[in-house]
């Protein structure tokens, strides 16, 4: 962001870049930066918080009146617990000859649909794996969890965007089965521990980089702390 | 798992060093076209979706708002966007900042980088200014960057 404000400024453009992260915005010094406190992938804030995303703006604007570069901080930090989980009701168990995460997948598709209906599409499944493929990608990440090397597992594309549309079309359903909406990471943190395709993820990530297949391949398939 | 976790994870990388920092005096808040120019890697469902390392941007229409996202880093979480867009592209807020008088109006268009990047060179010789180029085009004053 901060490299883009700098190009702009030059060439006419006056800038105001948000920041989450305070070392990366103070090191890249974009003429006026504003390091919001707030967890990564929320620069506004608070999702349906008109009011609080307008006083964030507000803030930033007033960087406009700065007659030099200048580099604020928002008064306002949101700290993510690290243990705040999605509460979600998870559908019953139907085919029972079906594997677990894949008969959870399954499961979850009325929700995903009613949510697709009320949000839109917005990070759920289509950009690697369309919705209909979605078990079918599961199933491929059972297999490797399982011990077929990657390449022969069936895996419909790049295993880390396969991946992240899994985890997209889990936390688009959960938005519709919970009764609230979620703290920023909660619902990663249902997907990767809650659920049964979560789990399998994970371990079909651990397998690949068992089988000491190249890094790229297998870190992104989730975030990189874990 | 923890947001300052992944944090410190990025927090060193290194940055793109200026020998100098442009700075450009805007018109009046009240007079300026505002844009947003947004590295969460947005694009309208019929557009190409953005590669591992893709350099380019979209044009992101104010007038649909049917926004992806199409980062490719798990190292985030999405479940603010899929719930309201304007928690990473706050394009509804612009617009009643306009209404009150608050901004001299909205940009039609927007755009939108990818802000998974290590090489930044592209970026810099090429599709920012580019970009800078499209915004200027439709009288864009004010550029509000937001990352994801």
């Amino acid at each position: 962001m901060s490299t883009l404000a700098h190009i702009f400024e030059a060439e006419g453009l006056a800038t105001i870049a948000l920041g989450s992260i305070k070392t990366q915005i103070e090191g890249t010094a974009p003429p006026r930066g504003l390091w919001c406190d707030f967890p990564l992938g929320r620069p506004l804030g608070v999702p349906s918080d008109p009011e609080f995303q307008h006083r964030v703006l507000a803030k930033a604007f007033e960087l406009l009146d700065s007659p030099e570069p200048v580099f604020a901080e928002y008064d306002v930090s949101i700290a993510d617990d690290e243990t705040d989980v999605l509460a979600c009701p998870m559908p019953p168990r139907h085919d029972p000859d079906a594997h677990p995460a894949v008969d959870e997948a399954n499961g979850l598709r009325p929700a995903y649909e009613r949510a697709i209906t009320q949000y839109g599409n917005r990070v759920g499944a289509g950009r690697a794996v369309e919705v209909d493929d979605i078990a079918a990608a599961i199933e491929a990440f059972v297999r490797i969890a399982e011990g077929t090397p990657w390449k022969e597992a069936g895996v419909p594309g790049i295993p880390s965007r396969v991946s992240q549309d899994v985890r997209g079309y889990y936390e688009t359903a959960a938005l519709e089965l919970s009764d609230h909406a979620p703290s920023a990471w909660a619902g990663t943190r249902w997907f990767l521990d809650r659920t049964e395709a979560g789990k399998i993820i994970m371990a079909a990530r651990q397998a690949m980089a068992d089988a000491g297949e190249p890094n790229p391949i297998w870190f992104y398939m989730a975030p990189g702390d874990r | 798992m923890a947001d300052s976790d992944i944090k410190a994870m990025t927090a060193n990388l290194d940055a793109v060093e200026f020998d100098e920092t442009a700075f450009t005096v805007p018109v009046p808040l009240t007079e300026a076209k505002v844009a947003i120019v947004t590295s969460a890697s947005l694009h309208h469902p019929g557009d190409e979706d953005f590669s591992p390392m893709d350099t380019g941007y979209r044009v992101l229409k104010s007038e649909h708002r049917d926004y992806v996202m199409g980062h490719w880093s798990p190292n985030f979480d999405a479940t603010g966007f899929a719930l309201d867009i304007n928690t990473v592209f706050p394009i509804d807020r612009l617009d009643e900042l306009a209404a009150q008088g608050v901004i001299g109006s909205v940009a039609e268009e927007h755009l939108a980088y990818a802000g998974n990047q290590f090489e930044l060179s592209a970026i810099r010789m090429d599709s920012g200014p580019a970009g800078a180029k499209f915004l200027k085009e439709q009288d864009v004053d004010v550029v509000l960057l937001t990352p994801v």
